[in-house]
């Protein structure tokens, strides 16, 4: 996957996870809880989101690392780099 | 013949507008099933049926507000079939309107439960749109706003505020008043190390897909669910000038909606779940809480709430009681504090509890023997 596409996904089921948030409205540096207010719930959520999508289950210990969607993509990126 | 009647959903609840039957004349009803969908100011809430029996007539329409108490619909063993109402305009919205007595002409009634986010439902009435005819691109295909604005683009409206709140933040507004108006409030609060329940935690999650992980909100909800066990004066409703102590430890969960406000749905029998269990039944919650999908006896039956800051926040919150509860557990954000720990001074995990109950009913002594035991079963979250 492309970066942007990568981009688009995440953003995408962060949209299924809370509705209210549009895509096209989030930046690159929102941060989940501290810009879009995604609770510890939300962010399980979207983790069990890209799991099933992606197959890639990102740990609690690198939940820093996808608090933005320019870290989440860096990140999810480099996990397919492998 | 068995009557089924607008019920309760709240200590301030007055009425409710009926958006959806998922039953028709003729078919068979049992008690605990699901068959209409009520909005509130609260947001569309499952309402089940307290009796078991063949529907024998539908008596509201579609978007007919029904006082609390007021008949929804009959139930018989051997009634005839009658017809389905027709479905209405929106009734104003601070109408109550009288209950039909007469059955209207028949009209299709959705075939099964659409799950919608109640923004989409509220639009979807507004609009005259059949929810049953969009594909909804929400979680597990629920209808959000974004697929009932794609059928229909909004129109240039006033905003659904009256007098500058919102409903759900007037039907907030109605229970805290009530609240703190009828319940002498008193507080009691705790500081308690929870680095070892999180190190537990974090250790039983690592080797966990996301899928089956437990976050720190569902052990608490656990335990304060096993520690009430010792506590019957927290455990309860106050209703009529007595307290009725409950049989059951339902644990309420306070649930922030995104677009504001809070509801409060129990878990069933919290105290005899499995940690899992309780988990599993939260992420449900959560999910349907903001999809509209709540059921009433979900919004009734809790017996103490909990209320959380979330794992990152503020450190304390004491929290308003939901009547006709007693009690309510406020649980503030972990900290590292400095903690001593023998003849030493360490950095710890550290989570304020803050217990608010209604001193008409029991005493700070009661209070502190709660969090207490909470304590004591935090400290130990293998067992939970």
């Amino acid at each position: 996957m492309t970066e942007q596409e990568i981009r688009d996904l995440f953003l995408n089921e962060i949209h299924k996870v809370a509705p209210d948030i549009d895509p096209s409205d989030v930046l690159d540096d929102d941060h989940l809880q501290d810009d879009l207010e995604l609770d510890s719930m939300d962010i399980l959520s979207l983790v069990t989101a890209l799991d099933a999508r992606l197959g890639i289950s990102i740990p609690e210990a690198d939940y820093p690392q996808i608090d933005t969607p320019a870290k989440a993509v860096q990140y999810l990126a480099g996990k397919f780099r492998g | 013949m068995a009557i089924f009647r607008m019920p309760s959903l709240g200590a301030d609840m007055e009425a409710g507008t009926l958006v959806e039957w998922l039953i028709k004349p003729g078919d068979e009803v049992h008690r605990g099933d699901v068959v209409a969908v009520v909005e509130t100011q609260k947001g569309a809430i499952e309402i089940e049926s307290f009796e078991t029996g063949v529907v024998s007539e539908l008596i509201a329409s579609i978007g007919q507000t029904v006082p609390v108490g007021e008949e929804l619909a009959r139930f018989g063993t051997d009634a005839p079939v009658a017809s389905a109402p027709t479905p209405e305009p929106p009734a104003e919205p601070a109408a109550m309107a009288e209950p039909k007595t007469t059955t209207p002409p028949a009209a299709p009634i959705p075939k099964t439960g659409t799950r919608a986010s109640p923004a989409a439902r509220r639009t979807a009435q507004e609009r005259g749109i059949d929810l049953s005819t969009l594909t909804g691109s929400g979680p597990d295909g629920a209808i959000v706003l974004a697929d009932v604005e794609a059928q229909a683009p909004a129109t240039p409206k006033a905003p659904s505020t009256i007098g500058g709140l919102s409903e759900m933040r007037k039907a907030v507004a109605a229970a805290m008043v009530r609240s703190k108006r009828e319940i002498p409030h008193f507080s009691v609060s705790h500081n308690i190390d929870t680095q070892h329940l999180s190190e537990w935690l974090s250790a039983r999650n690592a080797d966990r897909p996301p899928s089956e992980r437990v976050l720190l909100g569902a052990a608490i909800v656990k335990a304060t669910a096993l520690a009430l066990r010792s506590v019957n004066a927290l455990n309860g409703h106050f209703t009529e000038d007595a307290f009725l102590p409950s049989d059951e430890v339902n644990i309420g969960v306070a649930i922030a909606l995104r677009g504001g406000g809070l509801v409060a749905p129990a878990l069933h029998q919290t105290d005899t779940m499995t940690l899992d269990e309780v988990m599993a039944d939260m992420r449900d919650m959560v999910t349907r809480a903001r999809a509209g999908r709540l059921r009433g006896s979900e919004m009734t039956r809790g017996t103490l709430t909990v209320s959380s800051l979330g794992e990152k926040g503020a450190e304390a919150m004491t929290g308003v009681i939901f009547p006709p509860q007693v009690a309510l557990l406020a649980v503030g954000a972990p900290q590292i504090r400095p903690w001593v720990a023998g003849d030493t001074v360490v950095p710890r995990e550290v989570t304020r509890f803050t217990l608010s109950a209604d001193h008409r009913v029991c005493d700070g002594r009661q209070g502190s023997k709660f969090l207490m035991t909470l304590e004591d079963i935090l400290s130990k979250p293998e067992e939970l």
